[in-house]
């Protein structure tokens, strides 16, 4: 039985422990060198002594947070490939019928409301971060793991519902925005700098949808599910998902505002 | 190294057991979805390759009117056939079907990280599958316009038959593909990072796994742009946007004034995926090449830390040199010149790995079982197909064969025929690994009919692609539907090649015939191969480590014996023989000691 859910930092550290006088000349086993640091009670958990999916509760974390990054990095990798037709339908025209060079380029004006949303958007990151480290509070965790009902997620769910409300209200500023410029005849296909101007806030839209969806179901396990590990996992990566897009975001804005 | 077993009774239980019992087809077993996705490929192999048998007769034979046989045009069933063989055969089978069968097991994990993620993966991958073959059905049938979807052809719908529902659905399918290998992907990664079992660091890791990495790495930079570029040729075609339509393009009769895009665009976008696409499907097979000449001639991989990073290069330089697709598209002649030499600099790691498939080769004495001739049949049609790389990568002689069967013959032989070849080497090899199952051991396949198959197929490789060279440089061009009826000089040049297309018509029948033998050999060995015993071809790798078959029952004991049954450990490289002469003493990674074994006691 682990004496803590979460490793402290001694325990993390994989460093060799050489102790005084060891020369390395075998005072020691050979093969100690792996962790033998034990948690607190020393009943032998030695985490890297285990079989796969059981080293511990920072092992199913690690992989997923691993998973999550390899998606946003994918992820990235789509946002680039929009900004960069961007930057190339901005900058190339075509020839007309006088052999005149012609580059119909036309910014769409921002309206003002998305700096209101860029500020909510932000603010979403802040509330999310609380309740992903309230999910790692050494004290509550331990309290959890003592029997006493569920302080993590007492603690993280208003932080949670916070940021769901924060995300939608930045989704139905956008859809204000978006009235806004329909009101200005301002449509998709209206003109160039229109395409992105909607194509880049569409499919980022898109992504805050699915956020919200994945805050939804990290709620919804804050309650149903019993084993602190998975909720720690859904809080976690849905925190870095949601900050990942509040960080695409402010390139994409910063480019729809000032790159036009 | 064998841990104190003291804690090993109470606390730990190496198998969590899976509450979750889904009917088997939805299971998350990366066998069984591993297994799933070879099916899937030898479907889509079968489809695909009547298609190009279709294409073959009608090239010759336009007269026979064989489209009532098969539905849709030729250009039709060319995109088909490519897209299939692309998509659903080269990146499906190396990478999700060996890789979820074997990869695991080589890395000392029991299991793939993202169980839940790889079956969705799967059954995303089956569903576009579907919905690329229902886009034959439609009325008009499937889209013209190629597995490479060049605008404008691609971007209006009234470009031709099957450019509407049929042109919606092939990008249905094909985001769908996307999303469904960037996932696999994603857990490919995952696995080979987090799973990797105690003392397996990653020079130990086979080169068969560096493949899979490689490509794990290329497929999440590469199909998330073509995902972009997929949403933006939707939108030209549905929201009304111009990204890659120019003013004043007149197609099929109309005149589309309003566009201010460019297809060069498009091209660019598709290729910075299409060609680490192609590394994608050839790269696993390059690392089991190597592992497979090492394991039968009984020697080290020569250079193997170089392999692996020749690998690796091969992925860097993968994703530099799109624009080689596109010399005659109007690229500028300066990036002409840096895609010129990246596509010359990529040909520095891949001469290495030839190098070192010979050096590793050179002198031994190999054993010629059907996976060995089949992986020295990959190293014949890299190096033939490799050869025409250079030449093509000469934007000036590119400007004259770009649009010949040349092009045909270097990719056909470079890509799909070197792909396959280490499939069927793959299958041959991991057979057993294949058919295993929890309670019984896996099968062989039948070792004189994979010869026979390896001899024809060979054969009917080389007669089918080498003389597409010939009618590419004396000028055949692609898409062409038939060579007859062209009039003038041209249709001079083309009827003069008529008799060496039949030929090469006739090859391509022998060549799909001759997979009847692996068919035949297939289905016999599933029920009545020989059983194979635990390492059948002696290698080192830890897929044939012996435990690992009888692992579900979890033992609560404190014999030393057991512990080690339980934890998986590597020891050392891949790859450890100590004799050619004996191929009995070798060394596996999961051996704790060197024991030299000089007699040769073969057991099998």
């Amino acid at each position: 039985m682990p004496a803590t859910i979460t490793p402290i930092d001694t325990d993390r550290d994989r460093k060799r422990r050489v102790d005084d006088h060891d020369n390395g000349s075998g005072r020691r086993p050979p093969n100690d060198n792996r962790d033998k640091r034990t948690g607190g009670g020393g009943d032998g958990d030695n985490w890297n002594e285990r079989p796969h999916g059981s080293r511990g509760p920072r092992e199913r974390l690690g992989s997923y947070r691993l998973a999550l990054f390899f998606a946003i990095a994918g992820d990235l990798m789509f946002f680039v490939a929009l900004v960069s037709v961007f930057f190339v339908a901005r900058t190339t025209g075509h020839f007309d019928a006088y052999n005149r060079y012609i580059n119909e380029w036309l910014p769409t004006a921002i309206p003002p409301i998305l700096w209101l949303n860029t500020a909510v958007l932000l603010l979403s990151s802040v509330t999310i971060e609380l309740a992903r480290r309230s999910m790692f509070h050494e004290q509550h965790v331990m309290e959890e793991w003592f029997g006493l009902g569920k302080p993590t997620s007492r603690r993280a769910a208003p932080w949670l519902i916070a940021s769901i409300l924060l995300g939608s209200l930045f989704l139905a500023g956008q859809t204000i925005a978006w009235k806004q410029l329909a009101s200005q005849h301002v449509f998709f296909a209206s003109s160039q700098s229109s395409h992105f101007f909607y194509l880049i806030t569409y499919t980022h839209a898109i992504h805050l949808f699915l956020g919200i969806g994945a805050l939804l179901t990290a709620l919804f396990g804050l309650y149903t599910s019993r084993q602190i590990e998975t909720r720690q996992i859904l809080v976690d990566c849905t925190a870095w998902y949601w900050h990942s897009m509040g960080l695409f975001w402010i390139f994409l804005f910063t480019l729809l505002a000032f790159f036009q | 190294m064998t841990p104190t077993p003291r804690h090993q009774s109470s606390t730990t239980s190496p198998l969590p057991p899976n509450p979750y019992t889904l009917p088997p087809l939805f299971t998350t077993d990366h066998h069984t979805i591993g297994r799933l996705y070879l099916l899937l490929a030898l479907f889509s192999v079968i489809i695909g390759t009547t298609l190009s048998l279709h294409m073959r007769l009608h090239l010759i034979w336009p007269g026979l009117n064989i489209e009532r046989i098969l539905p849709g045009s030729y250009l039709a069933i060319m995109t088909v056939h490519g897209t299939i063989m692309l998509f659903f055969v080269l990146t499906t089978a190396p990478q999700s079907g060996f890789g979820n069968l074997i990869l695991p097991a080589q890395i000392g994990s029991r299991r793939m990280a993202l169980p839940l993620v790889n079956a969705f993966s799967f059954w995303l991958t089956a569903l576009s599958l579907l919905v690329l073959c229902s886009s034959a059905f439609t009325e008009a049938g499937s889209p013209l316009s190629g597995w490479t979807a060049y605008p404008p052809l691609s971007a209006v719908a009234s470009a031709g038959p099957g450019q509407g529902l049929g042109m919606d659905l092939w990008l249905a399918s094909i985001a769908l593909f996307a999303i469904a290998s960037t996932m696999s992907s994603i857990n490919t990664l995952v696995t080979i990072i987090r799973l990797r079992c105690e003392g397996m660091t990653w020079d130990r890791l086979p080169l068969t796994v560096w493949g899979w990495f490689t490509a794990a790495l290329l497929s999440i930079l590469a199909f998330s742009v073509l995902l972009a570029a997929l949403l933006l040729l939707f939108c030209d075609r549905h929201a009304g946007t111009s990204f890659f339509l120019p003013a004043n393009d007149l197609v099929n009769g109309t005149l589309h004034t309003s566009g201010s895009g460019s297809p060069l665009l498009w091209l660019h976008l598709f290729w910075f995926f299409g060609h680490p696409e192609v590394y994608i499907a050839i790269l696993p097979g390059m690392g089991l090449t190597s592992m497979l000449l090492a394991n039968f001639a009984r020697r080290r991989v020569f250079a193997y830390r170089t392999m692996i990073v020749t690998t690796l290069l091969i992925g860097f330089l993968g994703i530099l040199v799109w624009g080689h697709h596109m010399f005659i598209s109007g690229l500028s002649p300066y990036a002409i010149s840096a895609f010129s030499v990246s596509t010359i600099a990529i040909g520095i790691p891949a001469t290495a790995k030839v190098l070192s498939w010979l050096a590793t080769i050179w002198r031994s004495r190999p054993q010629y079982t059907t996976a060995m001739l089949f992986s020295l049949g990959f190293v014949s049609l890299f190096i033939t197909g490799g050869l025409t790389g250079p030449i093509l990568a000469q934007p000036i002689l590119d400007q004259y064969l770009h649009n010949t069967f040349f092009v045909v013959a270097h990719f056909h032989l470079i890509m799909a025929m070197a792909g396959v070849f280490a499939l069927f080497a793959a299958t041959y090899y991991w057979f057993p690994q294949i058919t295993r199952s929890a309670t019984c051991p896996g099968r062989l396949m039948s070792e004189t009919l994979g010869r026979w198959h390896f001899a024809t197929t060979l054969l009917g490789a080389y007669a089918t692609f080498l003389p597409m060279h010939l009618t590419g440089l004396a000028g055949e061009p692609r898409h062409y539907a038939q060579l007859s009826g062209v009039p003038n000089a041209a249709g001079h040049l083309l009827a003069d090649l008529l008799p060496l297309n039949r030929f090469i018509t006739a090859a391509a029948i022998f060549l799909a015939s001759a997979q009847l033998l692996f068919l035949v050999n297939l289905v016999r060995s599933l029920r009545h191969g020989q059983l194979a015993p635990t390492n059948p071809w002696q290698a080192t790798t830890m897929e044939w480590r012996p435990a690992l078959k009888n692992i579900s029952p979890i033992h609560e004991t404190n014999s030393r014996a057991d512990v080690s049954d339980l934890k998986i450990v590597v020891y050392r490289s891949p790859c450890e023989y100590h004799s050619s002469l004996h191929p009995s003493s070798f060394t596996p990674q999961w051996e704790p000691e060197i024991t030299l074994n000089t007699t040769d006691d073969d057991p099998e």
